[in-house]
């Protein structure tokens, strides 16, 4: 469980039931490397969690399923289709099938709730206005902000944007959804009620879904599989139960949050008590 | 800190050159779609235009007035005075209210261009449509960038107006130009060729100062000093293009 080997084999699935497909992908911004070999597989209809510590790449890794970004070696394949082979008319087409939810929201600034819900629908379709009306009323219901359907974003608070952004990345009814740290900077009801969402949007609507996140946690609450990563590679793939009992001290490290371990608490420096003396410079 | 390769601030400028220039034709691709969403469109129209009409209008105004001190002063010296109303209006025409209105465009248009695209840029607001799979280039710069080349030619005209009422204002009312001499010379000496050289140039000043504002606003580092930097750029690169091509469309006119 602790070896990539293992994480590759770890959640078995019939081949024709991996959605998301990430094989070897290899990956450096500004030199510095940060996928080197990754390795990992999204099985349809269920929540997968991407663990890590900060910096490590997670939302790189979503970069990389919605085709922002493209790996410098190996392969990504959304609904069996290599990303790298699309152009932009079928990358745009693939990006219909999939919602993002992401960290502040990313409302539109010049629109109002109703609207910014209403966008993508206004975009790619010609529905008559009140089967809009209706589509995005039913959204806003869904996540329990059809009272909020007139004010603007910046009217909202933290959590009521990312509710209001997750109706407008299902109004679409989407077949994936990646959720980029979902729970960052929400007061512990907020959470809860973003937590419930995402358990519901999976299991009512059948969205598969991609939750990329450092809240252990709450994500060990709702995850059907998880994959831990760490130094540009899984570190350790299964259920948060099987990641919990983990033998490896890294993975039980981050999963129970010590301070320190095989991640140490001090960054690399000099000996302390020859610095505090002065006879070694600063 | 002195750059030890000097030749790197000229590959720099080049390869810039070349990232706006393949920017601009994109741009011009997304520019007949978007003539398709006339609310987009007019939207932009009133915030690039209507928006920035007070402080073209209070400047032509001063403006005018300053050339009719001015202009009176020097050609009474020579006891035309009467040709007021020529300099004044072929001045204006030609030269200050596109060059004027060009560079406040900047300052005021320009700006808050560059600052909202810049923002939506890093608050994931242009990622997030292009996840959705609405271009952005379409649907935020395409808009913002034909609303500025419209509204500049409309606000050089206004300017002109203005101006030329200022010029009337104080030559006539002040100065005691004769009223009727004034607008004959103006309208003897003004003819369309004088008109089409203003207008010419705002068209121009109005591609490079939205064209700027956008393609700063849409390649600012997504964070605020990123977007207050692509502000300070807009500014300073629409200022300094607005007077080169100033220079070279009025020598091509000549």
């Amino acid at each position: 469980m602790t070896n990539n080997a293992s994480a590759q084999a770890a959640p078995a699935a019939p081949a024709g039931d991996v959605v998301v497909a990430v094989r070897d992908v290899h990956y450096a911004a500004g030199g510095r490397p940060i996928f080197a070999g990754l390795d990992l597989a999204v099985r349809r209809g269920r929540i997968t969690a991407i663990m890590g510590p900060s910096g490590t790449g997670k939302t790189t890794l979503l970069r990389l399923i919605t085709a922002q970004i493209r790996p410098e070696r190996g392969t990504v394949q959304v609904f069996g289709r290599d990303l790298a082979a699309l152009g932009r008319a079928q990358t745009y087409e693939l990006r219909r099938r999939t919602g993002m939810l992401f960290q502040n929201g990313a409302l539109l600034t010049d629109l109002d709730v109703f609207e910014n819900v209403a966008f993508p629908v206004r975009e790619h379709t010609d529905l008559p206005e009140p089967l809009i009306r209706l589509l995005v009323l039913t959204k806003l219901q869904a996540v329990g902000l059809r009272g909020a359907a007139q004010l603007m974003p910046g009217e909202l608070s933290g959590g009521m944007a990312r509710r209001v952004a997750l109706a407008r990345a299902i109004v679409m009814d989407p077949e994936i959804l990646l959720y980029d740290e979902p729970f960052v900077g929400l007061d512990p009801i907020s959470l809860g009620v973003i937590l419930r969402l995402i358990k519901h949007m999976n299991e009512a609507l059948g969205i598969t879904s991609v939750v990329v996140s450092h809240d252990v946690q709450e994500l060990a609450t709702i995850a059907d599989d998880s994959y831990l990563i760490s130094a540009g590679r899984v570190a350790a793939a299964g259920t948060p139960a099987q990641l919990r009992a983990s033998n490896s001290a890294a993975v039980r490290q981050f999963m129970t949050g010590s301070a320190d371990g095989p991640v140490p608490f001090h960054y690399p420096a000099p000996d302390y008590a020859t610095q505090l003396l002065g006879t070694e410079p600063a | 800190m002195i750059n030890p390769r000097p030749g790197s601030y000229l590959l720099g400028g080049i390869r810039r050159l070349g990232a706006v220039t393949v920017f601009f034709v994109r741009l011009l691709l997304r520019c007949v779609p978007s003539l398709s969403r006339p609310r987009l469109l007019i939207m932009q129209v009133y915030n690039a235009g209507a928006r920035s009409l007070i402080i073209i209008m209070l400047a032509g105004l001063f403006v005018g007035m300053v050339l009719g001190l001015q202009g009176y002063d020097l050609l009474q010296r020579f006891g035309s005075e009467e040709a007021l109303g020529t300099a004044a209006a072929l001045g204006l025409l030609r030269e200050l209210a596109p060059v004027i209105t060009a560079l406040l465009f900047a300052g005021r248009a320009g700006t808050a261009l560059a600052s909202e695209i810049g923002l939506m840029r890093a608050t994931d607001q242009l990622t997030a449509m292009e996840i959705m799979a609405v271009d952005p280039l379409g649907y935020v710069a395409a808009p913002r960038f034909l609303g500025g080349v419209i509204a500049m030619p409309l606000l050089t005209a206004i300017f002109s107006m203005i101006g030329l009422f200022g010029a009337q204002l104080v030559g006539v009312q002040l100065m005691r130009v004769d009223r009727g001499v004034f607008w004959s010379q103006t309208q003897g000496s003004v003819d369309l060729h004088d008109v089409s050289e203003g207008m010419v140039k705002s068209v121009v000043f109005g591609i490079a100062c939205s064209l700027i504002a956008v393609y700063e606003g849409y390649h600012a580092e997504p964070t605020a000093a990123g977007v207050g930097l692509a502000t300070t750029r807009t500014v300073v690169a629409s200022s300094v293009i607005v007077l080169l091509f100033d220079y070279v469309l009025t020598a091509a006119f000549l």
